[in-house]
């Protein structure tokens, strides 16, 4: 059994937009019956978290040089580009 | 189908059609409404247009309109509750992607939220509601709040 990798969901508050991020992401990967980890925060606490996810899905703008991949979307919020965006989460995760 | 959304709209939380000019005025009006129905302290609007400076929330969406969500931490509401707020004229928000881009808004819910977990099923609603372009021109179109309530069991 592979160990599930894990991702840091972040927005503002890390309570509203996350919540919503968190969750489709994890619906639309069991659908691909991948197993992840998911952990929420503040965007304040991206850095101090960083070294423990292998991937961070956020809303609202973080540094770029975590030395972790970083996917910056709304899609999950507006739904535009949404299929896109877990393709590239999942490619993400693959690499 | 919304069902949580219609239950946490208040009635005398919900502005259509308004004439606003600024953000902070947006948040202002409808935060107010919250605090006299008492959901959130005193401290909440302020708390939220601070806020709304430093994370954006505007939201361009799939029709072409542009919704704003703002909210704040949890220490700052009593209860859940939802506002909304339509606009005759939009109103500049940044937008929560790149918070150096003005975007216009129309549509405006201000979210109270006490839990994040405990309130999963609004913020998916809502992002439901934000992802249907069709309900969202509705919305915009309503005079009055059993109008918003009878489309937004329809979503």
């Amino acid at each position: 059994m592979d160990i599930p990798k894990r991702i840091l969901v972040s927005c503002g508050t890390g309570i509203a937009t996350s919540t919503v991020v968190a969750k489709a992401i994890e619906e639309a990967l069991k659908d691909r019956g991948m197993n992840v980890t998911i952990r929420q925060c503040k965007v304040a606490e991206v850095k101090s978290l960083a070294d423990d996810a292998d991937l961070i899905v956020t809303t609202t703008p973080v540094s770029k040089d975590l030395g972790v991949p970083v996917i910056q979307t709304l899609a999950f919020l507006t739904g535009i580009g949404k299929e896109e965006v877990i393709e590239e989460i999942i490619k993400a995760l693959e690499s | 189908m919304s069902e949580t959304i219609p239950n946490l709209l208040d009635p005398n939380c919900v502005l259509l059609k308004c004439n606003y000019t600024q953000a902070e005025e947006v948040i202002s009006a409808v935060g107010m409404r919250l605090f006299k129905e008492g959901y959130v302290r005193d401290t909440f609007v302020q708390a939220a247009i601070d806020r709304e400076k430093q994370l954006p929330t505007g939201l361009p969406l799939a029709g072409g309109i542009i919704a704003a969500i703002p909210h704040t931490e949890i220490e700052h509401v009593i209860k859940p509750a939802l506002g909304m707020v339509t606009l005759k004229t939009p109103v500049t928000f940044q937008n929560m992607v790149s918070p150096e881009e003005m975007v216009p808004v129309q549509l405006v819910f201000l979210l109270a939220l006490e839990k994040p977990k405990a309130q999963i099923e609004m913020l998916q609603e809502i992002a439901s509601v934000l992802q249907n372009s069709v309900i969202v021109e509705e919305l915009l179109n309503q005079r009055t709040y059993k109008g918003i309530i009878k489309i937004l069991k329809q979503a």
